[in-house]
């Protein structure tokens, strides 16, 4: 047990608030992701984490506190993705890609204007990367509030976005706002990715999202239990990654820590790889009526 | 403008456009966005490992961008799921590359910069001696998709009717994916992993929406992300900001103007 919690870590007052966030991050990202990737849209919920990390560096670059630039570059992303059409099926992916492609643009930008003022270099690894050791107390009542807004938006939306994820015709023809659901949720799927943003880092918040809840639809037959085993396995993967990343202080090369992001992400690749494994007696029949709402992944 | 040194940024950046604009237009048109977005970034982790362990960058960038190519090309789906499950794995093998690249980062003693120039690219640098393998590498990818015209036309167009004539959906992905693994690995040194992106999403997307014959896409892609090449050094030379901004927004702006023109001309052009 000595050799796994190294002398210290639990009374590491950044590793506590790493734990605290890393939980809300985990859990906010695997109910959603279990939708992102029924609804096939792994790529918007990945370029919604690199479009946040242009308004993390925005933010950096006015001296805001990154949080808030990540969740208005966020939200304000998806809503421009859900104008050029990112809910159409054929050329969503474009739309996409047009969208990012210019928030990287910027990014690049703010990156240059805040490296000529304050001569700070470590500032683009930290904001593609994040820190989540370096997470500051008085964020973490905001970080922890955007989490549950996000989870409450997906909860009161789940039985509605469920039927539009499946099959967008049979909601339409009961009554449903499509649009307006998809809209909703890609503002809850921003809010969860710019808070994992903070958390991990920009770019790896996408393993958060999608690793966890293509392993869990992939074992799982109903999407309720792939949202509880999308969280509880993303909550283990991320702390043991912090856990992990903190005894690597004591690993070589002496006195420099391997980054959290590296053991989250080496975590969730090998649950998703393990689902490919399973025994071939317990495997799911695939016939197409049944376990259809389980199909993508 | 035109001195000496920016000359080879000049036809550099023209090869690179080249290079872009086709590869971009297949990437466009099969619906491999968002693999056109995480080789060039994975390859640029590749970068990161390879000066940890101090051999040439180009290697790393090779057995990144290639390696990539192929976990994508070989754990994707077939069929009606093909696209969520490419998708899915595609995200699951960029998180890996930039995780070993955050790893290899930390662990050596590179500076932060250096990473920033694996990231935005430092064309207004570009030696005699980057140009020619560039140029090379260029020939050989416009032979490859050249070669393959055909076989990669029907499977991205109608995957049915090539599955009936024998050619697979799968196997052209991921001979697709390791032409542009090769493209990326030798051009992200130079533009940087964003602007890679960048330019060959913009014009293609452009292109597209204008035109519904594959030939004249192909053509006006490649026309388009030249000009965003040469109006971006342009701008970045007057301006001193970063290329990659310029290349990005100019991207956007033509995907716009393209999407604009279609929607005021008559309905001929293919959704999408």
């Amino acid at each position: 047990m000595h050799y796994l919690f190294e002398p210290g870590l639990f009374s590491s007052g950044p590793v506590r608030t790493a734990l605290l966030v890393g939980a809300v991050v985990a859990i906010t990202s695997g109910v959603i992701g279990v939708f992102t990737v029924m609804r096939g849209q792994s790529f918007a919920g990945h370029s919604l984490a690199d479009v946040a990390t242009t308004g993390g560096s925005g933010a950096f670059l006015i001296g805001v506190n990154q949080f808030w630039g990540f969740l208005v570059a966020g939200v304000a992303a998806a809503a421009v993705m859900e104008a050029i059409g990112v809910q159409r099926r054929r050329g969503r992916d474009v739309a996409t890609g047009v969208v990012l492609g210019a928030a990287l643009g910027a990014a690049a930008l703010f990156l240059y204007l805040g490296t000529l003022r304050t001569a700070t270099t470590g500032a683009s690894f930290s904001v593609l990367f994040g820190s989540i050791f370096v997470i500051s107390p008085d964020t973490v009542p905001a970080l922890v509030a955007s989490g549950v807004i996000a989870l409450l938006v997906v909860a009161v939306l789940a039985r509605v976005l469920l039927l539009t994820s499946v099959s967008p015709d049979l909601a339409r023809a009961r009554g449903v706002n499509v649009r307006l659901v998809g809209i909703a949720y890609l503002a809850a799927l921003a809010v969860s990715v710019s808070l994992a943003a903070v958390a991990i880092g920009a770019v790896l918040s996408t393993a958060l999202l999608i690793g966890p809840s293509a392993t869990a639809l992939r074992i799982t037959k109903t999407p309720g239990r792939a949202m509880a085993v999308s969280a509880l396995a993303g909550l283990v993967a991320t702390w043991l990654g912090i856990v992990l990343a903190y005894d690597s202080y004591y690993w070589p090369p002496h006195g420099r820590g391997w980054p959290v992001s590296f053991f989250v992400v080496a975590l969730v690749l090998v649950g998703y790889l393990l689902s490919y494994v399973r025994p071939r007696g317990k495997r799911v029949p695939r016939s197409p009526h049944e376990g259809v709402e389980c199909s993508p992944a | 403008m035109f001195s000496g040194l920016m000359m080879n940024t000049w036809i550099t950046a023209s090869i690179v456009a080249v290079i872009a604009g086709m590869t971009g237009f297949f990437a466009v048109l099969r619906g491999q966005t968002f693999a056109a977005h995480a080789i060039p970034n994975g390859a640029f982790a590749g970068a990161a490992g390879a000066s940890l362990i101090g051999i040439n960058v180009i290697w790393g960038l090779l057995v990144f961008a290639t390696g990539g190519a192929l976990a994508i090309g070989a754990l994707g789906g077939e069929g009606r799921d093909r696209k969520s499950r490419n998708d899915v794995v595609t995200a699951l093998a960029l998180v890996l590359m930039l995780g070993l690249g955050a790893l290899f980062i930390s662990l050596g003693s590179q500076y932060a910069e250096e990473t920033y120039a694996d990231l935005f690219g430092e064309v207004f640098g570009v030696s005699q001696g980057e140009v020619l393998p560039i140029a090379g590498l260029g020939i050989v990818a416009a032979l490859a998709i050249a070669v393959a015209f055909r076989p990669l036309m029907l499977t991205s167009a109608l995957p049915e009717v090539a599955e009936a004539r024998g050619v697979s959906t799968r196997r052209a992905d991921l001979y697709f994916l390791v032409v542009m693994a090769l493209a990326t690995s030798m051009t992200v040194p130079v533009v940087g992993a964003l602007l890679m992106f960048s330019l060959m999403i913009g014009p293609a997307a452009a292109a597209r929406s204008v035109t519904a014959r594959p030939g004249t896409a192909l053509i006006l892609s490649v026309a388009i992300a030249l000009a965003t090449v040469w109006l971006s050094i342009a701008l970045s030379y007057q301006t001193n900001w970063p290329l990659g901004f310029f290349v990005g927004t100019i991207g956007a702006a033509f995907y716009l103007i393209g999407q604009a023109a279609r929607a005021v001309a008559p309905r001929r052009a293919v959704a999408g």
